[in-house]
C-alpha cells in the first residue's frame, strides 16, 4: 500500500504529523514494535530535515509485507558533499533553525543508524531525494 | 474477531440496560476506545476493547449503563468483614463530618474492621523505587495505580506495557497485606471477608478480572455511591455531640492525597508528569510511543479528570472532594508536627511475595490481522471504503466513525451499505431494494426505530 503526504519549509510544528500517521497504520499492520520505531525515527528526521532546509517536500511510503520504503523529495538549496553531511555533527543550518532546538547535524547520521537502505541523491541548487528503506522484523537495535 | 488469536473473556463493570437503552449514540461517540457499535437500536460494549473508563456511563442521557456491584448482603457470609476504603470517600462528606464518625457509620452499617488502602503507599513507594533502580532502562516508568490506564495501554498502546512498574496498587496491596496479618494470626481465612468500596467501575472489573494476578484476594465489590447512602443514614441515626474516636491506622498526610492528580508524582524523584482525563492520557502516550528516548523518569496516568474524585461513582462535585481531602492531609500534618509524632500509617516492608504484579500482557485491539500480508490487505480495503463513506463521522451505521465502520466491514462485521450515504445511492440506482435496505436498518436501529418499517 502506498501514502503520499507533503510538508513545507519552516513549518516545524508540523514536522512529525507524517511518521505519527504513518506510525499508527503499522501499528494496525502488526508490524513489530521495534521496527515501528524505527521507521518513525527515520521519517521524522527526514521531515525535520525539509522543514529545516527546503522549501516544501513530498513523502511517499510503500509498505508491502518485506519493507517499507519511503522517498522523502524537496525542492531546497541540495546536499553539496553528501559525505561529510553523513558525518555526527556537521550541519548547515541557519541560525534560527538552531535556536529551535533543531540542527545538531544528527539528523542523517540517526536515520543512516535506524534503516536498512538509505540512498541520497542531491542536485545542488535544485534539491534532494532521500530513499530509505526499513525491512520489516529485521532485530536492529535502535538502543545505542 | 477475527484477528485476535486469544480467547480470553474480559469482565466488565459497565453494562447497558436493553429497557432503558434508545440507542441514541451518545456514548459510542464518546468511547474513547471505539468500544461501542448500535445493534439492533441498543448500545453493545465490545468487550476486548472496553477498559471501564466510564466516559459511557457519564454521558447516559437515560441512565442505561449501569455498574455491576455484589449483593451488601454478602458481607454478612463472613464473621470478619473488613471494609477497603479508598481515602477519596472522606471527600464525599462535609469538613463538618469528622472523620471518626465516618469510620464509625462503616462499622454501625456491618464491618467489623475498616482499612484505608491509602496506608499501603508507603509500602508501594518502596515497590516503586526497587522497580526504577532494578529497570534502569525502563523509562519512564509508568504508575500501574488506575485499571483503566493499564488496559488502555495494553490494548493501544502495546509497546509501552513494559514500563508499567509492576507493584500491586493500593487496594491489591491492602488486601495481600490483610491476608497475610490474618494467616499470621492463625484464624479460619474462609472466615474473612474484603469488601472493596469503589469509586469507579474500572477498579471493579480489575478486582473481577485482574491484570498482572492469578486470582483475586478481594471477595467482593461495593459501588461508592451506594455506601455513601448508608453511611450518610447511619451518620443521622449517630448522636451528633458524642466525640468519635478510631484508633485505625490512618495513611500519612502525603498518602491521603495519593489517589488525586499529582498525588503519586509529587513523591517521586527526577523528572515526573501527572496527567488526568482518558483523552489527555491517550494523547500524551500516542506522543511518548513515537520519541526516540525519554528523560521522564515517572508518569502518573489517571483515566478521570480529577484523579479519583472525577471517579463515575463519586457522588459529590469533584472540586469540593478534592478541597476536603487536602483539608484533611493539612490537618493530619498539622497534628503531627504539634504531637512531635509520626503519623500512624501502617508501616510494612516492600517485599516481592506479597506486592509485586505478574507481567502486563499487550493485546493489542488495533492490528487488523496477525498475519502482515492480509492485514495489509485488510488496510488497503478500508483505504478504498473510505474514499466511499461520507466521512462525517455522523454514526447512522452503528459505527462511531466513517473509519470505524470501514474497518468493521473489513472484519467481516457490517457492509458498506449500512452507510445511509451509499444506501441513497444503491436506492437510486437500482443495486439496493427498499426491503433490503429496511432490513439493514432494522439490524443497526431496531424496528421501532426504522421509519419505512413502521409505516409498513
Amino acid at each position: 500500500m502506498t501514502l503520499n503526504y507533503s510538508i513545507s519549509g519552516g513549518d516545524f510544528a508540523s514536522a512529525g504529523n507524517a511518521s505519527s500517521a504513518v506510525k499508527s497504520i503499522l501499528k494496525q499492520l502488526n508490524i513489530d514494535n521495534g521496527t515501528i520505531k524505527r521507521v518513525v525515527i527515520s521519517l521524522y528526521e527526514a521531515e525535520v530535515n525539509v522543514a529545516a532546509h527546503a522549501d516544501n517536500g513530498t513523502i511517499t511510503v510503500d509498505i508491502d509485507n518485506v519493507s517499507v520504503k519511503m522517498v522523502i523529495c524537496d525542492s531546497g538549496p541540495g546536499i553539496p558533499d553528501i559525505e561529510l553531511a553523513m558525518k555526527e555533527g556537521f550541519s548547515t543550518a541557519s541560525a534560527e533553525v538552531r535556536e529551535m532546538g533543531f540542527g545538531a547535524g544528527m539528523g542523517l547520521p540517526n536515520i543512516k543508524r535506524n534503516c536498512d537502505l538509505l540512498n541520497i541523491k542531491s542536485i545542488p541548487g535544485e534539491g534532494t531525494e532521500l530513499n530509505i528503506e526499513i525491512l520489516l522484523n529485521q532485530a536492529k537495535p535502535t538502543e545505542r | 474477531m477475527s484477528s485476535g488469536s486469544e480467547n480470553i473473556k474480559f469482565h466488565h463493570a459497565l453494562n447497558v440496560n436493553d429497557d432503558l437503552c434508545t440507542g441514541c449514540t451518545h456514548c459510542m461517540t464518546v468511547c474513547p476506545t471505539q468500544a461501542i457499535r448500535i445493534t439492533g437500536g441498543k448500545a453493545r460494549i465490545r468487550e476486548e476493547r472496553c477498559v471501564d473508563c466510564g466516559l459511557c456511563y457519564k454521558s447516559c442521557p437515560v441512565s442505561a449503563i449501569f455498574v455491576e456491584q455484589d449483593d451488601f448482603n454478602d458481607i454478612f457470609k463472613f464473621s470478619v468483614r473488613v471494609a477497603l476504603i479508598p481515602s477519596v470517600l472522606f471527600g464525599q462528606f462535609e469538613s463538618r463530618i469528622p472523620v471518626a464518625a465516618i469510620y464509625q457509620a462503616i462499622k454501625n452499617i456491618g464491618f467489623t474492621h475498616v482499612l484505608e488502602v491509602e496506608n499501603l503507599c508507603g509500602t508501594i513507594s518502596e515497590g516503586y523505587d526497587r522497580f526504577t533502580v532494578k529497570n534502569p532502562s525502563v523509562r519512564p516508568a509508568i504508575s500501574p495505580y488506575c485499571p483503566a490506564i493499564v488496559r488502555l495501554i495494553q490494548v493501544k498502546f502495546p509497546s509501552l506495557t513494559g514500563n508499567i512498574i509492576r507493584v500491586k496498587p493500593p487496594t491489591d496491596s491492602a488486601a495481600a497485606y490483610l491476608r497475610k496479618k490474618f494467616a499470621e494470626q492463625g484464624g479460619d481465612p474462609g472466615a474473612v471477608g474484603l469488601f472493596y468500596v469503589t469509586p469507579c467501575a474500572s477498579k471493579i472489573a480489575s478486582v473481577k478480572s485482574p491484570v498482572g494476578e492469578t486470582a483475586s484476594l478481594i471477595n467482593g465489590v461495593i459501588n461508592m455511591d451506594f455506601l455513601f447512602n448508608r453511611i450518610t443514614k447511619a451518620l443521622r441515626e449517630m448522636n451528633s455531640d458524642q466525640e468519635w474516636k478510631d484508633r485505625d491506622p490512618h495513611p500519612s498526610p502525603e498518602n491521603i492525597l495519593w489517589s488525586l492528580t499529582r498525588g503519586e508524582s509529587a513523591g517521586r524523584k527526577g523528572r515526573t508528569l501527572a496527567v488526568d482525563g482518558i483523552r489527555n492520557v491517550s494523547e500524551f502516550l500516542e506522543q511518548l510511543e513515537e520519541s526516540e528516548q525519554s528523560d521522564l523518569d515517572f508518569l502518573e496516568l489517571r483515566a478521570c479528570d480529577e484523579s479519583c474524585a472525577g471517579g463515575i461513582l463519586i457522588c459529590r462535585n469533584r472540586f469540593l472532594a478534592v478541597e476536603r481531602l487536602n483539608e484533611r492531609a493539612e490537618a493530619a500534618a498539622g497534628e503531627s508536627r504539634e504531637s512531635g509524632t509520626e503519623s500512624t500509617g501502617i508501616k510494612e516492608p516492600y517485599n516481592h511475595n506479597d506486592y509485586r504484579l505478574g507481567p502486563i500482557e499487550p493485546r493489542s485491539m488495533v492490528k487488523l490481522d496477525d498475519n502482515i500480508t492480509e492485514a495489509i490487505r485488510k488496510m488497503d480495503k478500508v483505504e478504498q471504503l473510505l474514499r466511499v463513506l461520507p466521512g462525517i463521522d455522523c454514526g447512522a451505521c452503528g459505527a462511531p466513525t466513517c473509519r470505524a465502520l470501514a474497518e468493521d466491514i473489513v472484519q467481516g462485521h457490517g457492509t458498506v451499505s449500512h452507510c445511509i450515504f451509499v444506501q441513497e445511492w444503491e436506492i437510486r440506482s437500482g443495486r439496493l431494494s427498499l426491503e433490503e435496505a429496511d432490513r439493514i436498518n432494522s439490524s443497526v436501529w431496531g424496528e421501532m426505530r426504522n421509519r419505512r418499517s413502521q409505516k409498513g
